[in-house]
């Protein structure tokens, strides 16, 4: 494992299996994550980017399972630890910050005990004063009263609750904060605030993040590395300035980007991609994105493309070769 | 134009303070606001009074006590519920009695609450072999009809106040295994709980500090509930003669041997009917105003 990673995903596949059918919805993906800065993970519903968030907290549903790879998270293999040593992981050294803030927190219990609960978890030895003390500590950090510790759910916004939610992810100081779309059920306004709250405090504490999203405009704003997934692979990496210039990419990042409204082209209707993604049960031999794909070729059908390294940026097309140069003879 | 708006500015600004809006008051708030339940709760205060101090009201040896020739003896100001057929005070028996049903009744629902949430709680959070075999035993229970089973123990093992609780609560229990398992089914797919665990929160942690509070106010209501249907079930095992041995006064009893003076002595059937209904009700109404209190969707 290189030592400027905190977390390095290698080879990791996931599925879920029931008695009727197994759905394919993480594939072999790799991302490497390096110590203190940021991950985004972009895609569209369904591309399998929560079921990589939960497989590196293990806490996939029951018919989840890892069927390969590992997760190494600061040369530790995630995926070997027994339970109980997992357990110590979660909330402490990597945490996570959930979607939706209205059914993120227990409605019978005051933020300040549910906050405590996270702290007294993983520091038995604190006092009730010294543990009461951190509590206030975080809230005022997030930026809410520490005298509303004492407040029940309920009695918060939507903005509110998310950054209780965010203060309960930061009160152990975790080495790795994984957000799975935080601000997607906010409204724009509170989205914005939400999100330069969490920038400013992964700078402040210095900690590194994985943050899942659909928003290429929060990638932009707040990622350094950026991860394409789509139908459980990752399509596209490489660093923002990769994904976001440059000429080369994957005809599904081209779509993405085609699909958000352009300020300043005139009169021009956002691109959608056609189609839908392929069903996860029975996923295409060859390119999973061929069937949407407007340069799809013969090749995309038979065979799955190899990855293209051209420096920090990968990419995995038919129309790269290896050193992600675009193959001029079988454009069209 | 001068439309100008004078608004009135707050004086210097305290600081906001907050009180914490403790869970207890603000049900006592909601519940304050049904008028039939807070008469039930009046009346169940009443009548668990008069049984906590019926020893100074009335001394347990006039229900015991028989005066043969002053039997069926209608109310009077002396007895103020009339003598039953052996000559003995109605109204001490009624009280006296109304201490086993009571007492009976709400620590058997305790009971039955306390080991059919542990076990539906076991069933709903591991699920697996687990569950099955809980919920398969559980099957074996019901399909028995509740009253022939608990006859059966009572018969078996001798009528005391304790073997009443433990086959009242047999009866009893399966109710909340299924409750409580179906409460823990759909709380462990909520996202706090999901949260929680991601927090690092163990098995126990979980289902003690999250899912147990939560599914508290369904549990509560029913057991509510429950107090009034075991009063009722408590009284047909006295009736059938599976009580407490006499002449140890029960409701139940008092009533089965009531029976045959239905016509020449109303009054002997009267009063303990009077207050099982009462109670009955009372522990009703209370239940009913506990879940409207209780349910966070009626918050206002």
């Amino acid at each position: 494992m290189n030592e400027q990673n905190i977390l390095e995903i290698k080879d990791l596949s996931v599925i879920y299996k029931t008695d009727l059918e197994t759905v394919k919805a993480v594939n072999g993906i790799n991302i490497a994550i390096k110590k203190k800065s940021t991950f985004g993970l972009v895609g569209e519903t369904g591309a399998g980017k929560t079921t990589t968030a939960r497989s590196i907290i293990r806490l996939l549903p029951k018919v989840g399972h890892v069927t390969g790879g590992s997760i190494e998270f600061e040369g530790q293999n995630l995926l070997d630890l027994p339970e109980d040593e997992m357990r110590t992981y979660r909330g402490n050294k990597i945490a996570m910050v959930f979607q939706d803030p209205m059914t993120s927190l227990n409605p019978v219990m005051s933020v300040g005990d549910q906050i405590a609960e996270t702290i007294k978890i993983h520091n038995p030895h604190l006092s009730k004063e010294d543990v009461e003390k951190r509590v206030e500590d975080t809230l005022a950090m997030v930026g809410i009263l520490p005298s509303r510790k004492i407040d029940y759910p309920h009695q918060f916004s939507g903005g509110m609750k998310q950054r209780v939610i965010i203060a309960i992810a930061l009160a152990c100081e975790p080495d790795l904060l994984i957000a799975d779309e935080p601000t997607t059920a906010l409204d724009v306004t509170i989205q914005a605030q939400v999100l330069m709250m969490i920038k400013d405090l992964r700078d402040r504490l210095g900690t590194s993040m994985l943050m899942i999203t659909h928003d290429l405009g929060i990638v932009a704003k707040i990622c350094d590395d950026v991860g394409v997934m789509y139908a459980g692979e990752i399509v596209e990496s490489g660093t923002v300035q990769d994904i976001f210039e440059g000429k080369n990419h994957h005809p599904y990042t081209e779509g993405l980007f085609g699909s958000i409204p352009d300020l300043k082209a005139t009169a021009k209707r956002p691109q959608a991609i056609p189609g839908l993604m392929p069903d996860p049960t029975n996923l295409p031999e060859g390119c999973v994105f061929v069937e949407r794909c407007k340069y799809a070729m013969d090749i995309c059908r038979k065979e799955h493309p190899q990855l293209s390294v051209s420096g920090t940026h990968k990419l995995c097309c038919h129309l790269f070769d290896e050193n992600g140069n675009r193959k001029e003879a079988n454009h069209g | 134009m001068s439309n100008t708006v004078t608004t009135a500015v707050p004086a210097a600004q305290e600081p906001m303070k907050f009180k914490k809006p403790s869970q207890v008051k603000e049900i006592w708030r909601r519940f304050r606001k049904n008028k039939g339940s807070m008469v039930g709760l009046i009346l169940l205060a009443f009548i668990v009074l008069v049984l906590i101090f019926a020893d100074f009201i009335v001394p347990y040896e006039d229900g015991i006590v028989q005066n043969l020739a002053l039997k069926n003896q209608a109310p009077s100001a002396e007895h103020w519920f009339g003598l039953d057929s052996y000559g003995r005070d109605l109204f001490s028996r009624v009280i006296h009695g109304g201490r086993t049903s009571l007492g009976v009744a709400v620590l058997a629902t305790i009971s039955s609450c306390i080991v059919g949430s542990a076990l539906g709680a076991i069933a709903g959070y591991f699920g697996g072999k687990v569950d099955m075999i809980i919920m398969r035993g559980l099957d074996i229970f019901m399909s028995v009809p509740d009253i022939l089973f608990t006859m059966a123990v009572v018969v078996a093992m001798g009528t005391t106040f304790a073997n009443l609780i433990f086959a009242l609560t047999l009866a009893y229990f399966t109710n909340y295994v299924r409750l409580v398992r179906s409460q823990i089914l759909s709380l462990s797919e909520v996202e706090y709980v999901e949260a929680a665990r991601a927090g690092g929160s163990g098995s126990a942690r979980i289902i003690i500090s999250h899912i147990l509070p939560n599914a508290m106010g369904v549990i509560i209501i029913n057991t509510t509930l429950n107090v009034a249907k075991i009063i009722l079930y408590e009284s047909t095992l006295g009736f059938l003669g599976l009580g407490m041995p006499p002449p140890a006064p029960e409701w139940g009893l008092i009533i089965s041997e009531a029976r045959e003076f239905m016509r020449t002595a109303p009054h002997i059937l009267l009063f303990p009917a009077l207050a099982i209904v009462l109670t009955a009700c009372s522990v009703n109404l209370v239940g009913d105003g506990l879940r409207d209190a209780m349910d966070p969707h009626l918050k206002s």
